[in-house]
């Protein structure tokens, strides 16, 4: 399989770009993050020099190939170093108005040859695309959070991708070692857009009295056989989180299930955020859970 | 409460029995289950399995001497056998049901259905029965679904739907939901396996409880079932041949 992909930028590095860059550079593509500060860069620099130094303790990876590795895995606050990309995936903040002035800026230093993806998980990619100035050459990659450590990634063409360009991102895809599935470019692809109005309903019933919390999470892990119950996913992702990615479906769908619960506000008001503040559908007490 | 809810559990560990009466054929329990199979001809606690478990219910008479009466229920709430006034209903009778998805096998789960009086003791002592019998309990109000039909059967119908529009394939589907979140098993390829009419009946029925469109039978769902309502009377005649 050749993609003709050598070099991928990743622009964004949040704990998605961080995530995605890995893959990437795990792979053996020459990968360049790019992101406006910093203090951003440094933290996901520490964060990959420690997920692949356990990665080494695991035996998963030798010492020499992490080495190879993180050499070809740079960091910079200058976009005019992504023109040596083959392929750029864009994970910054899930705002249009910010990713079209990202694409924008990128359309005018990347060559004509340069692939645009973006991992967005809840913006089409039609509407997206039209603010890159390469509409054809853009396709979405939504690669799942922990990205480093989940292989799915969810692929959707726009309106105007060309079947080359899906091919050519699909391929790349797979020479990543990831599973790409091809889902229509449709607010919250497939995992989203059944995820967050599930998510929301197992809260309404914790609102309307009908169950508790860990009732709920033991029914639907017992039940159902999956690994976490709604309530713990939630407190995990943070209910702040969960109003921004539910919010942004509800504004695209109108789907009453995807309008966040009035709980989840009255919870983020009171600091219940989940595990990052100790308290949220659970309590928590270092890496402890109480009350499941 | 606690030292009386501790005392209470210690007796039962202790003493108490629990007999099970049949009432038609069961969804939760066959009989070689270790449930059934540890019952004793009597005792301070009744476990009513079957179908017919309400008629059953109201033929034992009195039972307030009862540590706990465990009715099965099928897609019907639990007021529907003990009563309801005031929203002040509860005692030492409390509903159950093994949750079972069509013609799959039932799950290790019991959903064990309270009322807003419930008396504690007995649902400690119901938690401890299943529990005993080596199953999980989760408890919950006395509303239709209950826990897991109340959550899946829109995410269901959802799946299905979006399959019909033309999301992604059977086969896409699936894979996603089991590689993204860990589900054991894709929507698509569960219900295909349990039965879509299966699907119908329970959705349907929430969508009268609840009139919330989320619960409304998907396209699929409502031709398998008018397929197996068009087929039905044909197999018995072919049976009958």
């Amino acid at each position: 399989m050749t993609t003709g992909i050598k070099t991928v930028g990743v622009a964004g590095s949040g704990t998605m770009g961080a995530g995605i860059a890995i893959v990437a550079a795990r792979a053996g593509f020459k990968t360049i993050v790019y992101d406006t500060r910093e203090e951003a860069l440094a933290r996901a620099r520490k964060q990959t020099e420690d997920f692949f130094a356990k990665s080494i303790e695991r035996k998963k990876l030798s010492q020499e190939r992490v080495a190879g590795i993180l050499s070809d895995l740079s960091g910079t606050t200058d976009s005019g170093a992504l023109a040596a990309c083959d392929i750029v995936i864009e994970a910054v903040f899930e705002d249009i108005k910010v990713k079209h002035g990202l694409l924008a800026q990128l359309d005018k230093v990347c060559p004509p040859h340069t692939l645009f993806a973006s991992n967005t998980s809840t913006l089409s990619i039609t509407e997206i695309a039209a603010g890159s100035g390469r509409g054809d050459r853009f396709v979405g990659m939504h690669f799942c959070l922990p990205a480093q450590l989940m292989k799915l990634v969810e692929m959707s063409p726009g309106l105007k991708t060309s079947e080359q360009t899906f091919q050519t991102a699909w391929d790349f895809c797979q020479a990543m070692g990831q599973t790409p599935v091809k889902t229509r470019d449709s607010p919250g692809f497939i995992l989203n857009y059944f995820l967050i109005p599930f998510n929301n309903d197992a809260i309404r019933l914790v609102e309307a009295g009908v169950a508790a919390p860990a009732d709920i999470d033991r029914a639907i892990k017992t039940g159902l056989g999956y690994p976490m119950g709604p309530l713990e996913l939630l407190d995990l992702v943070g209910l702040d989180t969960h109003l921004l990615v539910a919010e942004a479906l509800y504004a695209s769908t109108h789907d009453p299930r995807a309008a966040v619960p009035a709980l989840v506000r009255r919870m983020i008001a009171a600091g219940h955020l989940g595990r990052k503040t100790g308290q949220g559908f659970y309590a928590y007490q270092g890496g402890a859970m109480f009350g499941g | 409460m606690k030292n009386e809810r501790r005392a209470f559990i210690l007796k039962w560990e202790t003493e108490m029995k629990y007999q099970i009466v049949r009432a038609g054929e069961s969804r939760s329990f066959s009989e070689d289950h270790q449930l059934v199979a540890g019952a004793e001809d009597s005792g301070e606690i009744v476990v009513i399995i079957g179908a017919n478990a309400g008629n059953a219910f109201r033929k034992l008479g009195t039972t307030v001497q009862q540590a706990a009466v465990l009715i099965e229920l099928g897609a019907e709430c639990l007021g529907v056998h003990t009563g309801e006034k005031l929203a002040l209903e509860g005692s030492n009778v409390l509903g159950f049901a093994r949750f079972r998805l069509g013609e799959g096998e039932p799950a290790n789960l019991v959903e064990l259905v309270r009322q807003p009086r419930t008396l504690e003791t007995a649902v400690a002592v119901a938690k401890q029965v299943f529990e005993s019998a080596g199953l999980q309990v989760a408890v919950c109000g006395d509303f239709a679904g209950r826990i897991i039909d109340r959550l899946v059967r829109p995410y269901y119908n959802a799946a299905l739907t979006r399959l019909d529009e033309g999301l992604a394939s059977a086969a896409d589907l699936d894979m996603t939901l089991r590689l993204g979140l860990g589900y054991p098993e894709g929507p698509i390829e569960l219900l295909e396996r349990t039965g879509l009419a299966d699907h119908y009946d329970a959705t349907q029925a929430l969508f009268e409880a609840y009139g919330d469109a989320a619960y409304a039978p998907a396209r699929r769902a409502r031709v398998a079932k008018q397929r197996q309502k068009t087929l039905e009377p044909q197999m018995n005649a072919d049976e009958r041949r």
